[in-house]
């Protein structure tokens, strides 16, 4: 098992230089810093001295890939390609483009976003699952029907809708609620539960008629059919076995999220001013801050990767056939 | 009159082309065209099939697109305007020109907001200059004009439908063909009737009528949904194929390179190409002539960019098909016989997992939809001068906080994405059921 995960860790290490080579090539390959720069401070009548100035400040002012002027390493550590995407693997981020510590500013900024993914997660999981239980256990009826519809229904509207709907509907007009904000400790309570709920509806449509087709298949197979021969209620049948088999299916989907829980959801986060990495990653991207984009896509794909090992590891745990070797 | 060909115009025809190619070839093979007759005869299908066939043809209108004249009489080489106007705009001039002051309510006659009058009187809501107009002094009859309109509309609409019924007939399938058209001709009937005097749907900030925006909204939500396809088909197959059929070093290449592209958080890798994207039309502003067509630009960039960033599960399950497919006794026969790779891959296997592509079509379409609105909200959409649902709900979201709240953008963005994307999954469904042999039913 060890051995196995130090080699997946391994497999991981191709794949984040390739990820770090993309969002390098995308940033600074296809545009100059001098673009950049000129972005920055506005694309008219900026004079080269404030370009220069700019991206000294933002250590821009180095050649790409090879420094021909330095000596020694420093040919090689003296660009930007060493500064900016070398160090990510040490996890040095550096600086945001107005100064202040990235990878301070993400220890900060995880909590409210986990303080809301969390329960999301569990809640959504819950709730999906189980409503698609109940589904499966009404086939062939009209409470089936009705359900698979309202599925497909929900899972038509933009989740914008229920974003503005709900903010509107449980903060405005009902006044449960504060419409957006957040405080410290237990205070954040308050703040918390309305997205946690508009996530959790927003999700439900596609999540339960996804499980729904997931159990149909299953239900069909002949142990199933063993299993109401020898007399189980069909309520254990489908907790039991019809669930305990689709695991793997389930878990594919699941697990992988889990480390990119950290990244918090940009939408809910937007809109309900929680400081977390979501809405960091969204005001980085309205203030065009590069570096803060850069880090973020390379912290995603680190989670993503993470994510995809402990999926396999978790095969392990819910079907004995599976070894990892 | 100039016609005016912008990139997007030129590729969504290319498409259309392209699928009724398709569509023409499916229809001379027997099993093919079966399962076709089988979607035929649902209704529900058939239903979404008549919306969405409606959408497009507000898309398509608003894709042929002309630069007016001016100056009739000047000689020599004529002179055109900077602005581009579409066949829908031209349908619709009345609303595309008749603009308000600012905010006004849906069939209202007067203004949203309280105004002092030029004569120094109390501070009252001004009458609209084109809302409700028509009656001039007799503002009391407005109640009783919108009920007239409404049952005139209502009357010419069910003239309309009769006309299809009796061109239609009965049949199978033919009743969910119908019941949308009755439902379309009764919406659109008193709505056309109540459009010549009021603004519908109200309208907006800037005054622009909100009816005129939804359905300019339209073509921008379909080009993405559809445009998109031309990147991510032509990528999925390819190396889906290569990487299933080569095997060995090739499919470990492009297996890598799908991991790397997929371990990217998504809106993350859209947002920084969307990013350099603008960084580059910002710096290069001589490549346009007109704000159209630098529109049109970064609307084509963002369907690039969504088509690069969405290939890699479709070739993942093109990949694993090919695996299989391989194997098979006809493949293995044809490689027996000394047929080339190339035509293998293109004459055997590419037939044959056409049903894939297209389930996985018409099931990213809806999501595409729906992610133009959200990538528009966070700013990495289309551009801001670009009508679509996006930018549409991002201008109506600031109102909210307002008291009475300016309800109609929102309400009129919302509704018409929700009937898009619902038809659209709907015929989803549709497909995937005919389609796919593993479905459940």
């Amino acid at each position: 098992m060890l051995a196995y995960i130090f080699r997946r860790l391994a497999y991981a290490i191709p794949i984040l230089i390739g990820v770090n080579l993309i969002t390098f090539a995308l940033f600074f390959v296809v545009n100059t810093p001098d673009d950049m720069a000129r972005l920055q401070l506005g694309v008219k009548r900026v004079t080269p001295e404030a370009i220069q100035k700019w991206k000294v400040e933002h250590g821009y002012d180095k050649p790409l890939f090879w420094d021909a002027g330095a000596s020694g390493i420093s040919r090689l550590t003296n660009t930007i390609f060493y500064n900016k995407s070398v160090r990510m693997f040490a996890l040095d981020l550096g600086q945001s483009d107005d100064g202040l510590d990235i990878a301070r500013e993400i220890r900060q900024r995880m909590w409210p976003s986990l303080a809301v993914a969390i329960p999301v997660f569990v809640l959504s999981l819950w709730s999906t699952i189980t409503f698609a239980l109940l589904l499966v256990f009404f086939r062939a009826t009209y409470l089936d029907l009705a359900g698979t519809v309202l599925c497909v229904a929900m899972m038509s509207v933009s989740s914008l809708f229920y974003i503005i709907g709900g903010q509107w509907l449980v903060s405005k007009v009902w006044h449960l609620v504060p419409i957006s904000g957040y405080a410290s400790g237990t205070d954040a309570l308050r703040f918390l539960i309305l997205p946690i709920l508009i996530s959790v509806v927003a999700g439900l449509g596609a999540g339960a008629r996804w499980y729904r087709t997931l159990f149909m298949e299953e239900i069909g197979r002949d142990y199933v059919r063993t299993a109401r021969a020898k007399g189980l209620s069909e309520s254990r049948v489908l907790f039991g076995h019809v669930l305990r088999n689709t695991l793997i299916p389930i878990l594919t989907g699941v697990v992988v999220v889990i480390p990119t829980l950290f990244m918090g959801s940009l939408l809910v986060e937007s809109f309900f001013a929680i400081p977390g990495l979501g809405s960091y990653t969204i005001e980085a991207i309205n203030a065009q801050d590069f570096s803060v984009v850069r880090a973020m896509v390379f912290i995603g794909a680190v989670l993503y990767i993470l994510g995809l090992l402990l999926t396999d590891i978790s095969y392990t745990f819910v079907d004995p056939r599976v070894r990892l070797s | 009159m100039l016609p005016v060909l912008l990139g997007s115009d030129l590729l969504l025809f290319l498409l259309l082309g392209i699928i009724v190619a398709g569509a023409v070839l499916a229809w001379r093979d027997p099993s093919r065209r079966a399962v076709w007759h089988r979607i035929g005869r649902r209704s529900l299908a058939m239903a979404s099939a008549t919306v969405l066939a409606l959408f497009l043809l507000v898309g398509l209108l608003d894709s042929v697109h002309y630069r007016l004249r001016l100056d009739q009489s000047a000689k020599g080489s004529p002179v055109y305007g900077v602005e581009v106007y579409s066949a829908l705009d031209a349908l619709l001039m009345p609303l595309k020109r008749d603009t308000e002051k600012t905010y006004s309510a849906p069939l209202a006659t007067r203004l949203f907001t309280k105004e002092s009058a030029a004569d120094g009187g109390l501070r009252d809501f001004p009458r609209l200059r084109f809302g409700g107009a028509h009656l001039g002094e007799n503002e009391n009859l407005h109640m009783g004009d919108l009920g007239e309109r409404t049952l005139r509309g209502l009357a010419g609409g069910i003239l309309v439908w009769g006309i299809f019924f009796l061109l239609l007939g009965g049949g199978p399938g033919r009743t969910g063909v119908l019941s949308v058209l009755l439902v379309a001709t009764l919406i659109t009937g008193p709505a056309i009737a109540l459009a010549s005097g009021y603004h519908v749907f109200g309208t907006d900030k800037v005054g622009q009528d909100v009816l005129y925006l939804t359905l300019k909204s339209i073509r921008t939500g379909l080009l993405i949904g559809t445009l998109t396809t031309l990147v991510t088909v032509p990528l999925a197959l390819g190396l889906g194929i290569l990487a299933g059929y080569a095997g060995g070093r090739v499919d470990d290449a492009i297996q890598y390179l799908y991991t790397t592209l997929n371990s990217i958080p998504g809106v993350l890798l859209i947002a920084a190409a969307v990013l350099m994207m603008q960084v580059m039309i910002d710096s290069h502003p001589d490549w346009f002539t007109t704000t159209a067509e630098r529109a049109d630009a970064r609307l084509l960039a963002l369907c690039l960019i969504l088509g690069m960033t969405s290939w890699t599960g479709l070739a993942r399950l093109l990949r694993a098909e090919t695996l299989k497919l391989r194997e098979l006794e006809y493949v293995q026969a044809a490689r027996a016989f000394g047929v080339s790779s190339v035509a293998v891959m293109g004459r055997h296997i590419l037939p044959n997992l056409g049903h894939i592509v297209l389930i996985s079509l018409v099931m990213d379409f809806s999501n595409l939809v729906l992610a133009e609105a959200v990538l528009s909200y966070v700013g990495i959409g289309v551009d801001p001068s670009t009508i679509s649902f996006g930018t549409m709900i991002n201008a109506a979201r600031l109102e909210l906080a307002r008291e009475p709240m300016v309800w109609w953008s929102l309400v009129a963005a919302f509704s018409f994405m929700f009937v898009l994307v619902l038809a659209a999954n709907l015929f989803a469904d549709a497909i995937r059921d005919a389609f796919d042999p593993r479905a459940v039913n």
